[in-house]
């Protein structure tokens, strides 16, 4: 039953992504990739070549061409800056595992500095007596100026 | 065991720093608008190479293999409107110069290769171009917008440059002069 139930999420989950793949919309590839003049999105840009690269997703899409394919296309003309996610491959995975990286080690090193922390304060540790004692007429004189306070 | 993890932390830390230090040195030595701000200066910066696709289909252009003549390097692109004023100015150029030890190179740049090709037909342009559609070259000249003209000498040395479009043919070959003349 359970496994029924995760078979039914999976599928759901992979029929839109399949369609996308298949039967891409501008709308979604402009989101998807950048003007390389104005290093924003082509859904925000109406510089000369993002006009031209909108006309270029249309007549592909109406081909009959896959979203994959048309992303291939603009890279191979423009270079993988094209794509608004950096692939996750070759040197631009790095893109991708550094943050993930730092926020790790972030986590770890506050992990480790509160495990410290709390560590020093819960134990009851006696007081360090192990020092050179006072020199008797100073600890005499000190005696002398404490007694002062006392009521 | 708090020393070691201390010591593993301190070497960490260096190690970030000393990967930080070495990312701003690499980008000080990529410094993109070198040429720019060195020509504003007054200076006669080196042209930084490139070998890029020829649009005519003849294999690469090693921008190196012009040494010993002067060259003008225009960046262009196809949707670049003013691009299309420049060109018939620049063709004829090409015509004037051939054979004086000048080479015109036209660099189009963040373009669709087809669309390129279909311009150069419509302007009837000859001298050699190249495809640069990831903008390589782009950042390491300083090109500001487009069209945008380099005047080379024949040591490979940035004599000139005219931002925008070129006015007309004495603007063109005021610049021609400047890159053949000796140094």
């Amino acid at each position: 039953m359970r496994a029924a139930a995760v078979a039914l999420i999976a599928l759901l989950l992979a029929g839109p992504a399949g369609a996308s793949e298949e039967r891409p919309t501008a709308a979604e590839l402009e989101s998807e990739l950048v003007c390389p003049v104005c290093d924003t999105t082509l859904d925000t840009s109406n510089a000369p070549v993002a006009l031209r690269m909108k006309a270029f997703i249309r007549a592909r899409i109406a081909a009959g061409d896959t979203k994959s394919e048309i992303k291939a296309a603009l890279v191979d003309q423009f270079g993988p800056a094209v794509l608004a996610e950096p692939p996750k491959k070759g040197f631009e995975l790095l893109a991708w595992v550094l943050p993930l990286a730092g926020l790790v080690l972030g986590a770890a090193a506050v992990g480790a500095l509160a495990w410290r922390w709390s560590r020093g304060r819960g134990e009851d540790e006696p007081p360090d007596d192990s020092g050179e004692p006072l020199d008797p007429v100073l600890e005499r004189r000190l005696d002398d100026e404490l007694a002062r306070f006392d009521p | 065991m708090s020393g070691r993890l201390r010591l593993a932390g301190q070497v960490a830390a260096v190690a970030v720093v000393a990967a930080l230090l070495g990312l701003l040195a690499w980008k000080l030595t990529q410094d993109e608008s070198r040429v720019t701000s060195e020509l504003q200066r007054g200076g006669t910066p080196t042209a930084p190479p490139f070998a890029l696709e020829r649009l005519d289909g003849k294999g690469k252009l090693e921008l190196e293999s012009l040494r010993g003549k002067a060259v003008v390097l225009n960046f262009w692109a196809s949707w670049c409107g003013p691009c299309k004023d420049e060109t018939p100015l620049l063709q004829e150029g090409w015509k004037r110069w051939q054979g004086k030890d000048v080479a015109f190179v036209g660099v189009d740049v963040k373009d669709f290769r087809g669309d390129a090709r279909e311009f150069l037909e419509r302007y009837g342009v000859t001298y050699t171009n190249v495809y640069d559609g990831k903008g390589s070259t782009v950042g390491r000249y300083g090109v500001t917008g487009f069209p945008e003209t380099y005047f080379v000498d024949a040591a490979g040395n940035v004599r000139y440059r005219i931002a925008g479009p070129v006015e007309d043919a004495a603007e063109l070959d005021a610049g021609i002069e400047r890159a053949l003349a000796p140094a």
